[in-house]
């Protein structure tokens, strides 16, 4: 499968031997903590020893809930990344083999700085946090998540966006021979997905690289996606490759695909519902059998940082 | 060719146990015995249930054609087993939904019945389903009579609700309800088919 890559990249910026020492350095980072069965941040959860490497120099973050995260088996088998089938259970059987080293990031459209990056150089200017946010799915399960992330207001800024910048749009790896969901045309390959410039520089908007402190599972989304606690797990979008700022909306995959049942902004609202489904109250993942769903609540509880983002919009139109 | 005897002591008994395996099976994941009902064990317990439904209803559906294209007489004994299997897997489907989906929080449970189509329809479906289960008694069928039948014919809506409940949930990827689907096209084309010829073979083969 062949990734279109503009032709202004040098070979020297794809490879150089700095690059290849730099994604050692990232995997290696952890190695040395690796001999913990805890996660960092003393989370409780036993994560054993055959995971990912684990990331060092992960700061915290107010940001972070206090709600108890989800277990390393909850947050690793129970995804929706249809690249590799719709069942739950399908990203983990088959992503294991998915490669996500060399890994280039394409920055293009309205900004001073462009181009391709190797995935090392692409996080190295920014500080690891450690985000625990709660994610809610539209199709009404949650789960608290503690995450690994870089600051997306953080490499925004970095590509010096211009004023014609108004949107960032974002877009997964197409690559049918390693993602098997791609060979049939459940949604339009590849996904993407897209934010206004505001909500990617909002401080809550991150792309994570890990979980639990560790390299992220390639199920979950390897080796970098969005996190966006505010929005449906859908906006989300996985396994990045491209980033460009736009000046009009772009596209967004699911929209496409039912634009009456997903809009563009996908705010988790609980007087909103699915045109199928009520979205007032949630399932928590691993809240057990006889646990009752809970009130679902309005931007997922983050209205205190995001709120401000709507107030002249309507929530029921601009769903 | 099986005796009456054997039919009613050996092979009934079988297939009675084999069709309340995958409900066993069921009991003994959610108890991480034979396996799991991973991260999500309502969802799980819900979507087993429910295709199993549509399976055993499916298969139900497919004794009268399978008689008469082998001419095996005795598979007709089925029939009413199985449709009941139907209907027990349909109603465990919606006590699940009813008890720990919803976790018998009636205002939701109201609306979603009102308000989601393919929950309606399941309901329609599930109503049509206990009175038939209510019905097959032998006794109640030859009292009954004409209107027993009339009746029971709703089992073909029944499968076509079930099918399309099935289908009206799914987010984007419909290939299994499709194939459900397609199977139960093929199982009422065949008596479309069969309705065409001359009267006197339908009563031939009843």
């Amino acid at each position: 499968m062949l990734i279109k890559k503009p032709s202004d990249i040098r070979p020297s910026e794809i490879t150089s031997e700095s690059n290849y020492l730099s994604r050692r350095d990232f995997i290696r980072a952890g190695a040395i903590a690796g001999g913990t069965a805890f996660a960092p941040g003393a989370l409780g959860a036993i994560v054993p020893e055959e995971r990912g490497a684990a990331l060092s120099d992960v700061g915290k973050s107010p940001l972070s809930t206090d709600e108890a995260p989800n277990s390393w088996e909850d947050i690793t088998t129970y995804n929706n990344f249809y690249e590799f089938g719709t069942g739950k259970d399908d990203p983990h059987r088959n992503a294991q083999d998915f490669k996500t080293r060399p890994w280039t990031i394409t920055v293009d459209g309205h900004a001073e700085k462009t181009g391709s990056f190797h995935f090392d150089d692409f996080i190295k200017p920014f500080d690891l946090e450690e985000r625990i946010y709660r994610l809610r799915c539209v199709e009404a399960w949650s789960m608290v998540v503690p995450w690994v992330g870089i600051s997306l207001a953080e490499v925004v800024k970095s590509f010096k966006p211009t004023s014609k910048a108004k949107y960032v749009a974002f877009q997964t790896l197409l690559d049918p021979v390693q993602m098997p969901g791609q060979r049939r045309g459940v949604l339009d390959w590849p996904y993407v997905e897209g934010l206004t410039i505001e909500e990617a520089t909002n401080e809550l908007s991150i792309l994570a690289v890990g979980i639990y402190g560790r390299v992220i599972p390639n199920q979950n989304g390897a080796p970098i996606r969005l996190v966006v606690p505010w929005k449906y797990g859908f906006k989300s979008i996985k396994s990045i490759v491209r980033i460009s700022f736009t000046e009009r909306q772009p596209p967004t995959s699911w929209n496409i695909s039912a634009p009456q049942e997903y809009g563009f902004y996908a705010n988790v609202n609980p007087e909103v519902d699915h045109p199928r489904w009520s979205q007032a109250r949630e399932r928590r993942i691993g809240a057990g059998i006889f646990a009752q769903r809970q009130p679902t609540l309005k931007f997922n509880g983050y209205g205190e940082q995001v709120a401000h983002l709507y107030k002249d919009l309507d929530l029921r139109r601009y769903y | 060719m099986i005796t009456q005897r054997q039919l009613r002591f050996v092979v009934k008994p079988v297939v009675f146990l084999a069709c309340l395996l995958p409900a066993a099976l069921i009991v003994t994941d959610t108890f991480e015995l034979t396996g799991s009902l991973g991260a999500n064990p309502i969802e799980e317990i819900l979507d087993r249930f429910g295709i199993l439904g549509i399976q055993f209803m499916l298969i139900a559906l497919a004794v009268t054609p399978l008689r008469q294209i082998t001419g095996w007489t005795q598979l007709a004994q089925f029939r009413r087993m199985l449709g009941l299997f139907a209907f027990f897997y349909v109603f465990m489907h919606f006590l699940t939904w009813l008890v720990l989906d919803r976790g018998l929080f009636w205002p939701d449970i109201v609306e979603d019945i009102v308000k989601r189509p393919f929950i309606t329809i399941g309901m329609i479906a599930l109503v049509l389903l206990i009175a038939m289960a209510a019905t097959s008694f032998k006794r109640l069928r030859q009292k009954m009579g004409r209107r027993w039948q009339k009746l029971h014919n709703s089992v073909y809506a029944v499968g076509v609700l079930g099918v399309w409940h099935y289908w009206w949930q799914v987010k984007a990827d419909a290939l299994e309800p499709a194939i459900y689907a397609a199977i139960l096209s093929l199982l009422l084309g065949c008596r479309l088919f069969k309705r065409r010829k001359p009267r006197a073979t339908v009563l031939a083969t009843q």
